[in-house]
């Protein structure tokens, strides 16, 4: 049992979240949309392919609005919703979906935040939509790995980490 | 289990070094960081203060390649070990698959070791998490001191062992890193179980891989 990440993330979960992310990035003008789940791995990117490193982009988010979530109940608050990163070319907007995963929208000044906020929430409904399904569903009938995964996968241990 | 990403054939594992502060967490990682090979490993991120102390945590993805169409990764995470970053230490936590807990072999340290280790069971249990259920190693780390206690006395302080109740598990496991030692065994007319233990001097790499080994094989085997 290791709790809250387990669940998959299959191929029409996929083009769900594509469809949605492409219409908002077009209404919106935003750049990149990307899917991170709570523990720090990175689910989709939708848009302009972001320069940077991916995953170490994922762990920094999920941990930057994990904090976030703390700070929010040491106020009273149950969470902050969404939280809002400004710079001066390149800015973020993180929403959270169905406490699981979290939107990351990345703009620059071909948009606003007052458009992005507006167009978002549309976008985070349907995801709640998605996700929501997708966990529902969980754990009845995963595909699951190959059983010659283990054998491999431990003489790629060996390999890597040394025999 | 892990999140495993059928859209991306992706299998993620997220692996968390815990344990008290300065004794060896990212020392580890740095350890892996230095020795595997470039292409196989990430950028590591470390969330340090200005005395190089881990703040909230550090950070590096190893790629294990493609096994049978996946892509697998092992996201390697340490906490901050000071007692008073308990809140980020609890975050890092979130979807653990496996946990190394890396205790500081000074008897001076015996303590510290002690409360490091119960409030691992403690943010464990809150996450909703069972540590006697998940793949857990534990690293004895700075064997190379003079005030090293023995490593009998680190297995009775951090490793008692926890009942095994399930008939089916009821018999002797012997414990593969260890000659005439087991991991499942009767004592006094009980069955228990400990987690498989390491000795290590990270600062040098001894034991660093031998650990990193034993708890991702393990975390391996929860995905079949």
């Amino acid at each position: 049992m290791s709790g809250a990440s387990s669940w998959s993330f299959r191929e029409e979960d996929a083009k769900r979240i594509q469809t949605i992310l492409s219409g908002f990035l077009g209404e919106s003008n935003a750049r990149t949309a990307l899917i991170v789940d709570r523990t720090g791995q990175m689910v989709a990117t939708v848009g302009e392919a972001p320069a940077f490193d991916p995953t170490a982009f994922a762990s920094l988010t999920a941990a930057d609005f994990s904090a976030n979530d703390q700070l929010a109940r040491m106020l009273g608050e149950s969470e902050f919703g969404a939280l809002f990163h400004q710079g001066e070319r390149e800015s973020m907007y993180l929403a959270d979906i169905a406490r699981r995963v979290i939107l990351v929208v990345l703009f620059d000044n071909r948009t606003t935040l007052g458009m992005v906020k507006l167009r978002v929430k549309t976008a985070v409904t349907q995801l709640t939509q998605v996700f929501t399904d997708m966990f529902n569903r969980d754990g009845t009938n995963a595909p699951g790995v190959e059983s010659e995964f283990l054998g491999e996968a431990e003489d790629e241990i060996d390999k890597l980490f040394g025999a | 289990m892990s999140m495993i990403n059928y859209a991306s054939r992706e299998i993620n594992c997220k692996l968390v070094y815990y344990g008290p502060g300065l004794g060896g967490k990212t020392t580890n990682l740095e350890h892996v960081y230095n020795k595997v090979a470039p292409g196989s490993r990430g950028k590591m991120i470390s969330l340090a203060t200005e005395t190089e102390r881990t703040l909230f945590f550090d950070f590096l993805p190893v790629d294990l390649g493609t096994i049978r169409g996946f892509k697998v990764k092992f996201h390697l995470y340490t906490v901050p070990g000071q007692v008073y970053y308990n809140a980020s230490r609890k975050l890092i936590l979130k979807g653990v698959d496996g946990v190394v807990f890396v205790a500081d072999s000074q008897i001076e340290r015996m303590d510290a070791n002690i409360e490091a280790m119960q409030n691992l069971y403690e943010n464990m249990t809150q996450h909703g998490y069972d540590l006697t259920k998940i793949p857990f190693a534990i690293q004895y780390n700075k064997r190379d001191l003079p005030n090293a206690a023995p490593i009998s006395e680190l297995q009775a302080a951090l490793n008692p062992g926890w009942p095994v109740t399930d008939p089916m598990k009821q018999r002797p496991l012997p414990d593969p890193h260890h000659d005439a030692e087991f991991l499942i065994a009767q004592e006094d007319g009980h069955w228990v179980e400990r987690a498989p233990y390491f000795e290590a001097v990270a600062l040098t790499g001894d034991g660093v891989f031998d650990t990193l080994k034993g708890i991702s094989k393990n975390v391996v085997k929860t995905l079949g």
